[in-house]
């Protein structure tokens, strides 16, 4: 067998090859990611330099429009900004916080998960009361408080420049308990298998064999919740700043852009909140679709 | 029983207590209360002395005690902004967020729960697969888009229903009700389908998935080589099996509703304790914010407690987990 | 989708059940609710607003802000005090007399120590009662203006202040809430029905009223239901659920002229937009240079430069602004048509001042900014600061709510600051004394000219009207070249109101019901 067939024959792969859905869902993440990511490279302007914007070019239509003008694709926002380009540029914001967030979370949960399954005992016990605690508690209302408290400690000059870091702290505090429960699941399983034992009784220190034996086997169910942790820490990046406690206009996010475009519904500017809308959508269910057939797909129970 | 609800008890116990820290912390930290008590035109020295008055110049923890104590008397204060006790105006404001939460529930039990148990049973219908996916779009769409848009098209574009607040309340004593007038009714419904969708699609999902799982095991594949009806097998056997993990859905949908209120109400209008609370984030009315904190985890905490005795009671096999 | 389908069945199904109107009902809207129905508790707009349908006081303003008489008839000045007039006949809406008791007592209320108009009050150092119907306030010295700053003290009665034990204002170390905080007995033009704080509030037509038949007003009924976001709000009147919007936002009123049924008035507003620079500090606090450029009057006249007020006016304010070179609006005594002009937008200009000030490569500076209390506020400082990076300028925009922005012009904490100034009093004297006088508590530039503080006091006690006026403009002419602002513009208001119902707009932006008619 070449390389390619036994790749092919992988039962995921397969399993992605014949689902057209989540090949197209795969693709529109990928392309938004990419697009995203490299919006300075993409976008025609940059409309984080204040000198590049001006205000005399504010509230234009959509290039196909009447009035629209052509180097504007997608018209302007009321502060003269591209709205293309601004869109690309929030939703990098809104894709870096949101996968800031889900590695925060990821990176919190698996860590404690994997050590209270391994552990065991009061280690246990205490953490996994902590998640239990935590996850009654719905996570954008946790996101909200950790938000509001957040940002009142920092003092005033620094809150503007730190609402991003905030903002992801206070998602990434939320979701770490369904990491934890699930890493610890994982661990618990990996950790009764011969070889782990065999391990523990050639003298191997505790971490290595976490780090070597067992991580690496948490991680198919780790990837599935942490890509439907990514929309909606998405979500809850848009909702916050939607609420105004999250990303400043002028540095604007997806959820940003639609607040500030929601004040244009009525009056005909249907542009500045209509695009970042559909573009937070798309991406959310690109996201959620890729993250439905992983769970399916990787799930061996439905196939 | 007695042992494990104890158990469950000091849990509660202490989450209060870190709530209560971090809603005391609020005082201090967040903004300056005095300025929203002001006019424009107060003299400095007016200022300092509503400082003294208010007591927030003495020590942290004579302030964390003072708090503590009327804390658990039901005493947060007067709200810095109107000037009335906060117990009060949350009790005014909970009837609000109580129906509003109440009937999108119902929407979001009946409907999740019957599409769950459909797309569950006709796994490959292509009717399963659009509601899958129109589901998945659920989850997709930011609680305040599909407000907006709602109010867009009913409201303003139709003229169907009106477009905010909450008109048509009739009064119980003191609970406001909007269940008792053809208006009531009318301003209830896009809020709550609103706030309803999202959940209504996580209820769905987690039904059919839990349906799947059920269908698969080894006593439904009994019950059909005995020949049993697929009826009965559906409603009798699989569905019943599913009930245990409904009562966490409950548990769960109830305080995401909650939560998401506060999005809801602030879109509507919907003059509940979830507007009361952003509105006091953005006058820095701290014993409104403080108490709501405290109000909302306490709430979370009974839930969770109610639904955890519950388990225990339906379903026996926790007793040996515990 | 049969739910869809039910659900639009049933919704019709309700519209229809809807039962006509028999009497004039006005529902109106507006961001905020009034704080509280004590009408000496709080000195700030809805609270005013709302009050001021229920309470009268002696002297208010008519829709075009001419002084009229309400509880006093007429008024006249003496050397050391005004004399009133009172109105003979008039009832509390509890049916107790109004008289000279009555003013005595309010002043007294007014003027207590948890009152918010104790600065306006203690204009009044006592009330002499010459009989039930004649009063006279004294003042400390002549006092040219002081019918002007009596419009918003409200007058209570005596007897139900005691009764219900509120003879003061509410404390702010009160545990609880006094009886005036829900409660409201006035003599105006319409009664307290109920009301739930931020949700609805229900006033009735006072049957017993003095001024019954002698204005035009026909409302019955007012129901002010409060509205926090803008969007929802539109959606209100759009889907003709409230009559008449107080403040729509500005880009929505061209959606709102063009809805059948609705209308749109406008009118200046009694308000400036303006940022401050502080010119008072060694060093700036936000800046990357040593020093305070500030200090240098060319630094502050290349900024007033820079910024392009037209564009401002035309794209960010929907053209509802009138763009300005002074901090004070016409119909305030002390604007002129020579001091008023903007100054002229010239980036270049700009440019060659900052270098000529040593500054060729601009600086960096912080603009704090508030986010929810003028017109497009945040949208107006975004502006600037692209316009300001056109200079060279890198300016960090901190855009945060009213109540954390107001504390950090007050305690002197920021470098270049938004900042609005209305004046109730119609006179630059308000002006002067709060934001150009070097002592003036809102006066966060560190400006400090000798002519400036002298006219201040000076105007207090001049009551020769043609030489104060010209003090006054002489001090504005100073200030117009020291430049320790940047004006913007001055506000316009926008109403939108539902051809059910005529409203005449007000400059002050309050709601006067009594000159309401519905149609």
């Amino acid at each position: 067998m070449t390389r390619w067939e036994r790749f092919k024959d992988n039962d995921i792969v397969w399993s992605f090859l014949s689902s057209p859905g989540a090949m197209i869902a795969a693709a529109i993440t990928v392309i938004s990611i990419l697009a995203c990511l490299f919006a300075p490279l993409i976008a025609p302007f940059d409309p984080f330099d204040p000198s590049q914007i001006s205000l005399w070019d504010g509230k234009l239509p959509p290039a196909w429009s009447d009035g629209g003008q052509p180097q504007y694709l997608l018209g302007t926002d009321n502060q003269g900004r591209d709205m293309l380009s601004t869109i690309l540029y929030g939703g990098r914001l809104s894709i870096l916080v949101g996968l800031a967030a889900v590695c925060l979370g990821m990176v919190l949960g698996v860590t404690l998960g994997v050590i209270s399954g391994y552990v065991g005992g009061v280690t246990d016990a205490v953490i996994m009361r902590i998640a239990d605690v935590q996850l009654t508690i719905p996570g954008i209302l946790l996101a909200i408080l950790i938000n509001g408290v957040g940002r009142a400690f920092l003092p005033l000059e620094l809150r503007q420049e730190f609402a991003v870091y905030v903002v992801i702290i206070a998602i990434g505090l939320t979701d770490w308990p369904q990491f934890a429960r699930v890493a610890r699941g994982a661990t618990m399983v990996e950790a009764n298998k011969e070889y782990v034992q065999a391990a523990r009784i050639i003298g191997l220190p505790a971490w290595l064999i976490m780090i070597r034996h067992v991580l690496p086997n948490t991680l198919r169910p780790v990837l599935v919740i942490a890509t439907i942790g990514l929309a909606l820490a998405i979500i809850a990046e848009a909702t916050l700043s939607f609420l105004g406690q999250g990303i400043p206009p002028t540095t604007p996010s997806l959820g940003t852009l639609i607040r500030v475009g929601n004040e244009y519904l009525f009056s005909g500017l249907w542009w500045i909140t209509f695009f970042p809308a559909i573009a937070l959508v798309v991406l959310v269910f690109a996201v959620n679709l890729l993250g439905d057939w992983m769970r399916d797909a990787l799930n061996p129970k439905l196939r | 029983m007695f042992f494990f609800i104890l158990k469950r008890l000091a849990q509660s116990v202490l989450v209060m207590a870190v709530v209560s820290a971090v809603s005391f912390s609020l005082f201090n930290f967040v903004g300056d209360p005095v300025n929203n008590m002001v006019g424009q035109d107060a003299t400095r020295e007016q200022r300092i002395e509503i400082r003294q008055q208010l007591g927030l110049d003495d020590p942290i923890l004579t302030q964390y005690a003072r708090f503590l104590g009327n804390m658990v008397q039901g005493d947060f204060g007067l709200s810095y902004r109107i000037k009335r006790p906060v117990d009060e105006l949350i009790l005014e404001r909970l009837p609000a967020t109580l129906e509003l939460v109440f009937v999108s529930a119902i929407i979001a039990l009946v409907v999740g729960i019957s599409l769950g148990v459909y797309t569950g049973i006709r796994r490959k219908s292509w009717i399963s697969r659009v509601i899958l996916s129109v589901s998945l779009v659920g989850v997709s769409l930011p609680t305040f888009i599909i407000g907006i848009a709602l109010i867009y098209l009913f409201a303003v574009h139709l003229r169907w229903l009106p477009s905010s607040g909450r008109s048509g309340t009739v009064e119980l004593g003191w609970w406001k009700t909007s269940f008792l007038s053809v208006d009531g009714w009318r301003a209830i419904i896009l809020p709550s389908i609103t706030l309803s969708l999202f959940q209504l699609t996580l209820i769905l999902r987690l039904v059919r998935a839990e349906m799947l799982e059920v269908m698969r095991t080894d006593f439904i594949k009994f019950a059909r080589a005995r020949g049993l009806a697929e009826r009965a097998i559906n409603f009798r056997h699989a569905l019943r099996n599913t009930l245990v993990p409904v009562i966490t859905i409950i548990g769960l949908n109830i305080g995401g509703l909650i939560a998401f209120s506060v999005i809801t109400e602030t879109v509507f209008q919907w003059p509940g304790t979830g507007l009361m609370f952003i509105q006091a984030v953005d006058f820095v009315d701290v014993p409104i914010m403080a108490a709501y904190l405290v109000f909302v985890a306490l709430l979370f905490v009974l839930i969770n407690l109610v639904v955890d005795i519950l388990y225990f009671v339906v379903d026996p096999r926790i007793r040996l987990g515990d | 989708m049969q739910f869809t389908k039910l659900l639009a069945v049933s919704a019709m199904a309700l519209t229809v059940a809807s039962p006509a109107l028999a009497e004039n009902v006005l529902r109106w809207t507006s961001q905020g609710d009034a704080l509280t129905m004590d009408p000496h508790s709080q000195n700030e707009g809805p609270t005013i607003a709302m009050n001021g349908q229920i309470y009268e006081s002696l002297v208010t303003r008519d829709a075009d802000l001419n002084l009229q008489p309400e509880l006093a008839e007429s008024w006249e000045a003496g050397p050391d005090g005004w004399t009133f007039k009172l109105r003979q006949g008039v009832k509390f809406h509890d049916g107790s007399e109004f008289n000279a008791e009555d003013v005595a007592f309010s002043f007294e209320r007014a003027k207590h120590e948890a009152s918010d108009y104790k600065e306006q009050a203690k204009n009044v150092t006592s009330v002499e009662i010459i009989d039930d119907y004649t009063v006279k306030l004294t003042t400390d010295g002549p006092n040219p203006i002081l019918p002007n700053q009596l419009t918003s003290i409200y007058m209570m009665d005596k007897g139900w202040s005691e009764a219900n034990n509120v003879v003061a204002p509410q404390d702010f170390k009160a545990k609880e809430e006094t009886y005036a905080v829900r409660n409201a007995n006035g003599t105006g033009p319409f009664t307290l029905v109920s009301r739930a704080p931020d949700e609805l509030t229900v006033l009735a037509r006072n049957g017993d009223w003095w001024g019954e038949g002698m204005f035009p007003g026909n409302i019955d009924k007012i129901e002010y239901r409060p509205i926090t976001n803008a969007a929802t709000r539109v959606a209100a009147l759009l889907s003709g659920e409230v009559d008449f919007v107080l403040d729509p936002p500005l880009q929505d009123v061209k959606r709102i002229e063009g809805s059948d049924g609705l209308g749109v008035k406008t009118v200046a507003q009694i308000r400036s937009i303006f940022f401050g620079m502080d010119q008072g500090v060694d060093k700036l606090r936000s800046s990357n240079v040593d020093g305070n450029p500030f200090k240098d009057v060319r630094v502050r006249e290349a900024f007033n430069l820079a910024i392009d007020k037209d564009a401002i006016q035309r794209v960010v304010m929907e053209g509802l602004s009138f763009p300005t070179g002074m901090i004070t609006p016409p119909g305030v005594l002390g604007n002129t048509p020579e001091n008023d002009p903007a100054y002229a937008y010239d980036p270049e200009r700009a440019k060659a001042l900052l270098a000529e000030a040593g500054y060729p490569e601009g600086f960096s500076i912080q603009l704090d900014c508030p986010n929810n209390r003028y017109n497009n506020d945040e949208k107006i400082c975004q502006a600037a600061v692209a316009m300001l990076a056109r200079v060279g300028v890198e300016v960090n925009l901190d855009a945060i709510p009213k109540a954390q922005h107001f504390p950090k012009i007050q305690k002197r904490e920021s470098d270049f600051y938004m900042l609005g100034w209305g004046v109730p009093t119609l006179d630059s004297h308000y002006v002067f004394s709060y934001l150009l006088d070097g002592e003036g508590s809102w006066n966060a530039t560190g400006y400090n000219n000798a002519l400036v503080n002298e006219t201040t006091d000076a105007i207090t006690t001049e009551i020769d009207i043609a030489k104060r006026t010209q003090m006054i403009e002489d001090a504005w002419t100073q200030i117009k070249a020291d430049m320790p602002y940047v004006p913007i513009h001055h506000q316009v208001l926008a109403w939108g109101i539902s051809d059910k119902v005529d409203i005449p707009i007000s400059a002050d932006d309050a709601f006067r019901p009594r000159f309401a008619v519905m149609k």
